[in-house]
């Protein structure tokens, strides 16, 4: 067995043990990214030489006796829309591809105190708008179970890296879906947190209101003690939550005995696959026979997330994404004036997906526009809530497909903007509500491809999510499988 | 030909003078080296998020309970989206349809009496940066240009005032009045020429009486007193030449040329932004307690009505009195101190705002730069409200006190100043002065009355000012009653 199959708490039990050196760790990824990444292109950039020095300067105060944190020395990879001081974090898009950001994220920070070494920045769907990886300027990622396939999006990256074992874990960012989707196609867990669970300085913004920093990790464990690192109060983002994190691992085993747990009736019927029905179905039997109650609940207003999504998403997109004016960042496209300058940076710095984003979002907030596309939006968010609300004063947590299907193929939806965007139809929900929500593998389509089953809870419910996932990872063997990857390699 | 009544409103930009920017830890002040008070959060960096500084809010309340307004407990922010490369992010953070202060008023005294302006609204928002253009005065006719983003971030507050202003004048007396009560309550350093207090002046004619509004323009570029009263001034002549000709008034920004004495059109409101207000994503709504906003309203300072609204009534100076000194905040603290305990504070006012203020501009120092402290001038009246020295004499005195700073009592001594009450030395001095000027005595005698003056000036020369001027008075006239002596 090689070190790169071990999950990140395994690997890290060897480190405290001095059995296996931090250099060691970081080696045998760097070397399996080495091997694999031509085939896979999940990073953007991969800092080689910063993890080794950093690994160096783990095992020297380990042998110095010093006791570090429970992940010291375990690789991970770093979505490339957190900054990382001085290496270039570019969003995967032109507009970024030279910029050098002078301070670390707050998440990259505190991963980085904790003793975690970075080995790369993960690539992703430019400004992280997309739900295929296919939207990054530089390369696309493939799926390790399919290199034909999309490993999802926007964190396409730093999930194909989880799936094909080049790093246990990577911190991914998720608006709409972009860590729980990419999770569920690439068969690893994901874990988007309540709003402000965990701080965004430094998170290159989307959409602000709907932004959060999450973990990815081939176990339920491993995600809760990846979390445990990120989460917490910062003073830096207003929008945090000002209250101490609870000991996610403490409770992790403590079973499922009585949960409540509700099936999204509206998430169980048409544009749902066959397959991934038959998933929930078997999820929901599973989590019965662990001592939970489940029954089907109803989201009404589930079928308008969609569309609030997207206005609120883009709107706020326009405005964050208003600041890459050819004045800073490197990029410029020269023009005789002023306008010229900006139209002509702007044309040739930004994707399509991008620009028709902020062409809608613009829209959507122009004079005239504003109550009828923003506003409405916003009013249809809260009655999300409200309904989420409802179901949980009946429900501790609720089952869906965290997707409609398995991964697709390259190619295969970027012609049409609205069918890709209807694979973020199960996702978005919980971001416009603010709640927590975890992909974990349930299962395998008639292809072999992996499918991701979702739980929602209440805000701060994280502790609970991740009780249920690893009682329902303890019952099944789907996280244990990996991808064949000498496909991958040919 | 209708006459044309002026319809006048003021958006004046205040900038606070907090130590740091709004939401970020970088000094707020100006005088750096370009590009020195900068972060990556008032930098716009991608990722960087903004945090509120607590005293911005603190200073945006003080300023909406002394303009007499209702402070929202429930306020928020927004973001107004514009291209400009001083604008780090692409838009500004500031307030939209939930300001901080809604509903305020001023009240200024104008010849005609108090007037009572509307205040409509503040709001507070961060400032952007700055453009230095080569080759050019302007971005468009520039070789290149630079940015410098130190003053990106440094908070204001915007106060609107309803369009209640009619002439010239009250816009000036009013942007003074607003710079008074800021100034007092230390939100700002109200320093007009440096750009700590910026004004925006909308302005339109109507036939007098109509209730209808005319078109307005709006004047930017105004950093004087004396320039929002002059600008308006030609402004509302351009506009009555242009109707009165039939004409039409455009809607437009117009920049004023303090040099020129002229306002000259920058763009038409026809290509005016759409700002895209939306509620900013990154910042809580902003809560204020009624318990918090009653704490900042009971430690106001008292404001300038009324201060000067004591001077009048409590201390018993003339209105002017009253006025001038409470214009000046350094001068109204000044006098404040020195009238404590003092049985005369019209003559430490004559004496503040006479030689003390001729000596401060003729010297070209501060208040703060004087040597002489109150309570040495509050002294220095007493010196002469108890007979010590004459009114002649203080003059020399207080010259000497601008000068070193030193006790009055020491330089009246040094200087062998003190006042002769002694009677029987006046009187001896009288006896000279009559014996020497013959001629006049006769005169006065045969009741040519008016050289009386003229012999007292005399005493009063012989003993260098320091006898007493009403027993000099009493004595000479004595003196001059008495018999005539007979000759030898």
């Amino acid at each position: 067995m090689s070190l790169t199959d071990l999950s990140a708490h395994e690997l890290a039990e060897r480190l405290h043990r001095r059995e296996v050196s931090a250099v060691e760790a970081v080696q045998a990824s760097l070397d399996r990214i080495a091997a694999l990444e031509p085939s896979l292109g999940a990073f953007v950039t991969v800092t080689a030489e910063e993890a080794i020095s950093e690994a160096r300067d783990l095992d020297r105060r380990r042998a110095a006796g010093e006791t570090l944190g429970p992940l010291a020395g375990v690789p991970m990879a770093t979505k490339d829309n957190l900054a990382t001081r001085g290496v270039r974090t570019t969003c995967a898009s032109r507009m970024l591809e030279r910029f050098v950001p002078p301070y670390d994220a707050t998440v990259v920070a505190r991963l980085r105190a904790a003793g975690l070494v970075s080995v790369g920045k993960a690539n992703l769907d430019e400004f992280a708008m997309g739900s295929s990886t296919e939207n990054s300027a530089f390369h696309p990622t493939r799926n390790p179970w399919d290199p034909e396939r999309v490993p999802g999006g926007s964190s396409g990256g730093s999930a194909a890296a989880v799936a094909a074992r080049m790093v246990p874990l990577a911190t991914g960012s998720d608006t709409g879906g972009s860590i729980r989707q990419p999770a569920a196609l690439c068969g690893v867990v994901g874990l988007k947190p309540t709003y402000g669970l965990v701080s965004r300085y430094g998170l290159v913004a989307f959409a602000s209101s709907l932004d959060q920093v999450g973990p990815f990790a081939t176990t339920v464990r491993d995600a809760a003690l990846f979390l445990q690192v990120m989460a917490g109060p910062d003073p830096l983002d207003s929008t945090s939550i000002d209250r101490p994190v609870p000991d996610y691992a403490a409770t992790l085993t403590e079973g499922i005995e009585g949960l409540r747990i509700g099936i999204i009736r509206e998430l169980l019927g048409d544009g749902i696959a066959p397959d991934v029905q038959r998933a929930v179905l078997a999820a929901a039997e599973t989590f019965r026979s662990l001592g939970a109650h489940v029954e089907e609940v109803s989201l009404p207003s589930s079928a308008h997330g969609i569309a609030a999504y997207y206005l609120v998403a883009t709107a706020e997109a326009s405005s964050n994404l208003a600041r890459y004016d050819g004045v800073k960042y490197t990029m410029r496209a020269d023009a005789d004036d002023l306008t010229g300058m900006y139209f002509r940076t702007r044309a040739a710095g930004f994707g399509p997906e991008v620009k028709r984003r902020i062409m809608l979002g613009t829209y959507a907030l122009s004079s005239g526009y504003y109550d009828a596309y923003y506003k409405k939006a916003q009013q249809v968010r809260t009655l999300i809530q409200r309904d989420y609300a409802s179901a949980f004063s009946r429900f501790d947590l609720l089952l869906g497909p965290t997707t409609p299907g398995t991964a697709f193929r390259l190619g295969e939806k970027t012609g049409d903007p609205l069918e890709m965007y209807l694979s973020d139809v199960a996702t978005v929900l919980a971001n416009l509500a603010g709640i927590p929500a975890l992909s974990l593998p349930g299962g395998f389509d008639a292809k072999g491809l992996p499918i991701g089953l979702h739980l929602q809870g209440p805000a701060l419910s994280e502790a609970t999510l991740l009780r249920a996932g690893h009682a329902f990872e303890q019952a099944t063997d789907f996280h244990r499988r990996q991808p064949d990857l000498l496909a991958a390699r040919a | 030909m209708p006459q044309y009544e002026a319809v006048i409103g003021l958006e004046v930009h205040v900038e606070l003078a907090t130590r740091t920017k709004i939401f970020c830890g970088c000094p707020a002040h100006f005088g750096a080296e370009p590009n020195r008070n900068v972060c990556p959060v008032c930098l716009g960096l991608p990722g960087s998020l903004p945090v509120l500084n607590e005293q911005v809010l603190e200073y945006a309340i003080r300023s909406g309970i002394a303009l007499n307004g209702q402070i929202a407990e429930r306020s928020k922010f927004d973001r107004k989206n514009y291209f400009y490369p001083d604008l780090p992010k692409g838009y500004q953070i500031s307030q939209y349809d939930q300001p901080i202060m809604q509903r305020g008023w001023l009240e200024i005294e104008t010849e005609s009496g108090i007037r009572r302006i509307g205040i409509t609204r503040i709001h507070m928002e961060e400032d952007a940066g700055k453009l230095v253009h080569q080759g050019a005065a302007n971005l468009a006719g520039s070789s290149y240009s630079l940015v410098d983003l130190n003053r990106a971030g440094v908070p204001l507050c915007e106060i609107v005032s309803e369009p209640d202003l009619r002439t010239p004048e009250e816009a000036r007396l009013y942007v003074q009045e607003l710079r008074n009560v800021l100034v007092t309550i230390a939100v700002t350093d109200g320093k007009m020429e440096e750009g700590s207090l910026r004004c925006d002046v909308n302005v339109s004619l109507r036939p007098a009486g109509a209730t209808e509004l005319g078109t307005r323009t709006e004047l930017k570029n105004i950093n004087s007193f004396r320039s929002v009263q002059r600008a308006l001034e030609y402004e509302i002549e351009r506009q009555r030449e242009v109707l009165e000709e039939g004409g039409r008034i455009v809607q437009e920004t117009r920049t004023w040329s303090e040099e020129r004495g002229v306002t000259v059109s920058m763009r038409s409101k026809e290509e005016a932004h759409d700002y895209r207000y939306f509620p900013e994503p990154d910042l809580p709504d902003l809560v204020v307690s009624p318990e918090r906003i009653e704490q900042i309203r009971r430690s106001l300072p008292e404001l300038p009505a009324a201060r000067r609204e004591r001077y009048r009534t409590v201390v018993g100076l003339p209105a002017y009195d009253a006025a001038v000194l409470t214009d000046n905040l350094d001068l109204a603290r000044y006098f404040d101190e020195a009238i404590a305990g003092s049985q005369n504070p019209k003559a430490i006012a004559n004496w503040l705002m006479g030689d003390v203020t001729a000596h401060l501009n003729a010297q070209k120092l501060t208040l703060a730069e004087l040597p002489v402290t109150p309570a040495q001038l509050r002294r220095l009246v007493e010196l002469i409200d108890q007979d010590v020295i004459s009114g002649k004499i203080a003059k020399k005195v207080v010259g000497r006190m601008l000068e070193t700073g030193r006790d009055p009592e020491v330089l009246v001594q040094e200087l062998g100043l003190t006042q002769i009450s002694d009677e029987s030395a006046i009187q001896a001095a009288v006896a000279e002065v009559l014996a020497a000027h013959p001629s006049q005595v006769a005169e006065y005698r045969s009741g040519k009355t008016k050289v009386m003056g003229f012999l007292v000036g005399q005493v009063m020369r012989a003993t260098q000012g320091r006898a007493k001027p009403d027993a000099v008075n009493r004595l000479v006239e004595e003196a001059l009653a008495e018999p005539v002596s007979s000759g030898p």
